[in-house]
């Protein structure tokens, strides 16, 4: 007989193997899932879960399925959480803090609690991503800010209303966008193709017999 | 942390570290792959597949649990449903809001049609967002589109559809420019030059990435876009059937409601199917590294509607899937592992192959090793192989774990495994459908008219194997080409009354075929419930 921990899904008890997954647990349990399960890889942010454990004070933040049952876990999902996403056009935006004080202003309501921080599914330094936006340091946001899967259980913790993975996300996509270095190597490519540059020998593998291909892939040239 | 029954091999792995990263395995010739494949990769089985009795493909063999939904009722009695009073209207339905359905709603949406994406589960839970290697295009002075075609179409056993393969490399440099100009942070030297790496089977480094967050960066960064350009989004509300119209075009989809199973209708011009993979089909009871939707709705809907499925019998298993701890077993270890210089290694600390091989012969080696040759080790969910990560610290610095792949450090970290000291056990799982609906290089299925499919959905892009980095490449160019062919097919189309008596007749060549079932599709999500009684 595998070894059970107790685990209480938004108050009820359960006895479930322990070696599950917070996720693989509920379904242990019963439970049909529909919201709060997306990639089960810890990737997609859909299963953000706080919990906490019987006795003990502080709240913990977690991804469902990346993290394991103990004993006396009292659980609730928060399959949703209302971010708030601002619209804007990616070509028009200006790219200096006028552009987080135009959309994003409450970052400057930051009151330094760092509850986001300690709350990040990631581990990611929360506080300090949202203070690099605030000054306007896009790269720095967008590095602080990379591994940020958008649970949105930072912003649950926020006093100030913030939602930090929309912010993180717009300081992303400027820095991919403006400020990360241009490729040359991209954009001569993308002018010989639209050129036809290609086109002759893209025929010509068109039209070969399959034999003709086959001494073509296995005679190849592989770059060290 | 590793018990102590696997003490033994990590010492004889650590010991053998020097010499494995100094040596440059061998090749495998063509013969010795074909052998190879036929033994042991699991499309070979054939007794893991049936026939199918009913449809456009009838008489093709695909895997059983696929054959199983396209043989199901419908979800719906077609007599029953209002046609008259469409919930929504729109130029172009996007069905799946995942890499390809997102990059065909902006593009349809830069065309002038009105666009509508309904999801399942919610915008962005997708295969793509899982993606974490990277996504190839020969921009390098080195490489060339046609060099990439002579690595996809060997890669893929020479059974791709030529004209899409074609479409794929010479819009690869492109899709590389419209992310970048989206905002999608790719992994760049300093005077900007992109950081490209191998993948198994290419002959140049073209795997552009960005971190090993690749597919999450670009997914995100979509999901944003179609946000900002305030595209309906309908989410957690499945499409479970296609409509037509008289003339026999599609013309838009019955819903429904994820959590209240409300039915909804849509009036649409034009229809894309981008519902993606399959993994959670779980051919031949294998695990899988993908998303929780990955069901092949898509294929299911299409079928019936009378669409085509090209090269569904061939999936493709990724060779490193985690193996260990159970908690992870059968997530993806991304091949950006082996890129970084990590070799496959069995029990004894051996290296059995060249870690560059496609994935399909990857996969089957692995196998093989952990088969007849009995060099795996033994894990609860049974036999694997070492993935020898430190290597990658020796080959490349101290650090470059945590730089190129901090998803990988950090799924292992939480189980106490430090991927830059000790190895990873891995065996191969489910990862990707090759197959799916067969399109022309429009991405419109010739047997339906007005029917766009893009994504894994598709067949034929590929062949009968995917090399890493060309399935991200994919749904970015076909999700494009999709959107902006619905758009302009959408201009010149009026729908006339619709119809769902493809459903009926389809549920008459069910009994016709004298098949007897209960169960109903598309499949929609797994059911991991425990069986009790």
């Amino acid at each position: 007989m595998e070894k059970t921990v107790n685990i209480f899904l938004f108050g009820k008890k359960y006895a479930v193997p322990e070696n599950l997954t917070i996720m693989t647990a509920m379904e242990y349990a019963g439970y049909q899932l529909v919201r709060g399960c997306g990639c089960r890889n810890g990737f997609c942010g859909a299963c953000a879960t706080i919990y906490r454990i019987k006795g003990e004070r502080e709240l913990h933040a977690c991804l469902a399925c990346q993290t394991t049952v103990e004993e006396g876990m009292y659980i609730a999902t928060l399959p949703f959480f209302p971010l708030i996403k601002q619209v804007y056009d990616i070509n028009e935006i200006p790219v200096n803090e006028q552009v987080m004080m135009q959309l994003y202003p409450e970052i400057y309501a930051c009151v330094g609690c760092n509850a986001c921080t300690k709350a990040c599914t990631q581990e990611l330094n929360v506080m300090q991503y949202i203070a690099y936006a605030q000054r306007g340091d896009f790269a720095s946001c967008a590095e602080e800010s990379f591994d940020c899967v958008m649970c949105g259980v930072c912003s649950s913790r926020c006093p100030a209303g913030i939602s930090h993975p929309q912010v993180a996300m717009l300081a992303r996509r400027i820095n991919g966008k403006y400020l990360a270095p241009g490729c040359g190597h991209l954009e001569e490519r993308v002018r010989e193709v639209n050129e036809g540059s290609f086109n002759e020998l893209i025929e010509a593998l068109m039209e070969k017999p399959v034999e003709e291909l086959k001494e073509l892939y296995n005679t190849r040239d592989i770059e060290k | 942390m590793y018990s102590e029954k696997y003490q033994e091999s990590l010492a004889a792995v650590a010991a053998k570290r020097r010499e494995n990263i100094a040596m440059e395995p061998r090749r495998m010739t063509a013969e010795e792959k074909e052998t190879l494949l036929r033994t042991y990769h699991p499309d070979y089985k054939e007794e893991e597949f049936s026939t199918l009795a009913i449809g456009p493909n009838k008489g093709d063999k695909v895997p059983h649990e696929l054959c199983e939904m396209l043989h199901s009722h419908s979800r719906i009695n077609a007599e029953s449903v209002d046609l008259c009073a469409p919930d929504y209207e729109c130029d172009v339905l996007v069905i799946g809001g995942g890499g390809a359905g997102c990059a065909a709603a902006i593009e349809a949406d830069c065309s002038g049609a009105s666009v509508m994406v309904v999801t399942k589960l919610r915008m962005g839970d997708a295969n793509t967002m899982m993606a974490e290697g990277g996504i190839q295009a020969a921009d390098k002075p080195n490489d060339s589109p046609a060099i990439h075609f002579v690595d996809a179409f060997g890669g893929g056993h020479f059974a791709a559809k030529r004209e899409l393969l074609a479409k794929l490399v010479c819009d690869a440099p492109d899709a590389i420019k419209w992310l970048s100009d989206l905002g999608v942070e790719f992994d760049k030297e300093a005077d900007g030059t992109m950081v490209t790496t191998h993948g198994g089977g290419t002959s140049r480094k073209r795997m552009h990435a960005a971190k090993d967050y690749s597919g999450a960066e670009i997914m995100r960064t979509l999901r944003d876009e179609v946000l900002n350009r305030e595209i309906p989004v309908v989410d957690f509300t499945a499409a479970i059937e296609l409509v037509l119209d008289e003339n026999g075009r599609a013309a838009g989809a019955v819903l429904m409601n994820m959590e209240t199973e409300e039915l909804l209708l849509v009036k649409a011009k034009t229809v894309i199917i981008a519902t993606g993979g399959a993994g959670r089909m779980h051919y031949q009871g294998f695990p899988t590294s993908n998303h929780y939707g990955a069901t092949a709705d898509g294929l299911v809907l299409g079928y019936r509607a009378g669409a085509a499925l090209l090269y569904a019998e061939t999936l493709q298993y990724h060779p490193t899937g985690a193996a260990h701890p159970e908690q992870i077993f059968g997530a993806l270890v991304t091949e950006k592992v082996r890129s970084l210089g990590a070799k496959l290694v069995n029990s004894k600390g051996e290296v059995f192959m060249h870690p560059l091989e496609t994935r399909d012969v990857t996969a089957a080696s692995i196998i093989r090793e952990c088969s007849d040759r009995d060099m795996g080790l033994e894990t609860t969910g049974g036999k694997a192989v070492w993935l020898d990560t430190p290597m990658i610290e020796e080959i490349g610095g101290e650090g470059t774990i945590e730089k190129r792949i901090p998803a990988m450090m950090r799924m292992f970290e939480k189980y106490g495994i430090d991927i830059r000291k000790e190895p990873i056990l891995v065996y191969p799982t489910l990862h990707y459908q090759n197959g799916g609906l067969d399109i022309d290089v429009n991405g419109m299925t010739p047997n339906v008219e007005n029917l766009f499919v893009a994504g894994e959905a598709v067949g034929g892009i590929h062949g009968k194997n995917r090399l890493m980095g060309n399935s991200l490449l994919d749904i970015i160019v076909f999700g494009r080409n999709a959107g902006i062919n619905a758009a302009k097919a959408a201009r010149g189309t009026s729908v006339g009354k619709l119809s769902l008596s493809h459903v009926a007749a389809f549920e008459k060549e069910i009994s016709d075929a004298g098949i007897v079932t209960e169960q109903k599709s598309p499949k929609l999500l797994p059911d991991y419930r425990r069986k009790v009684n």
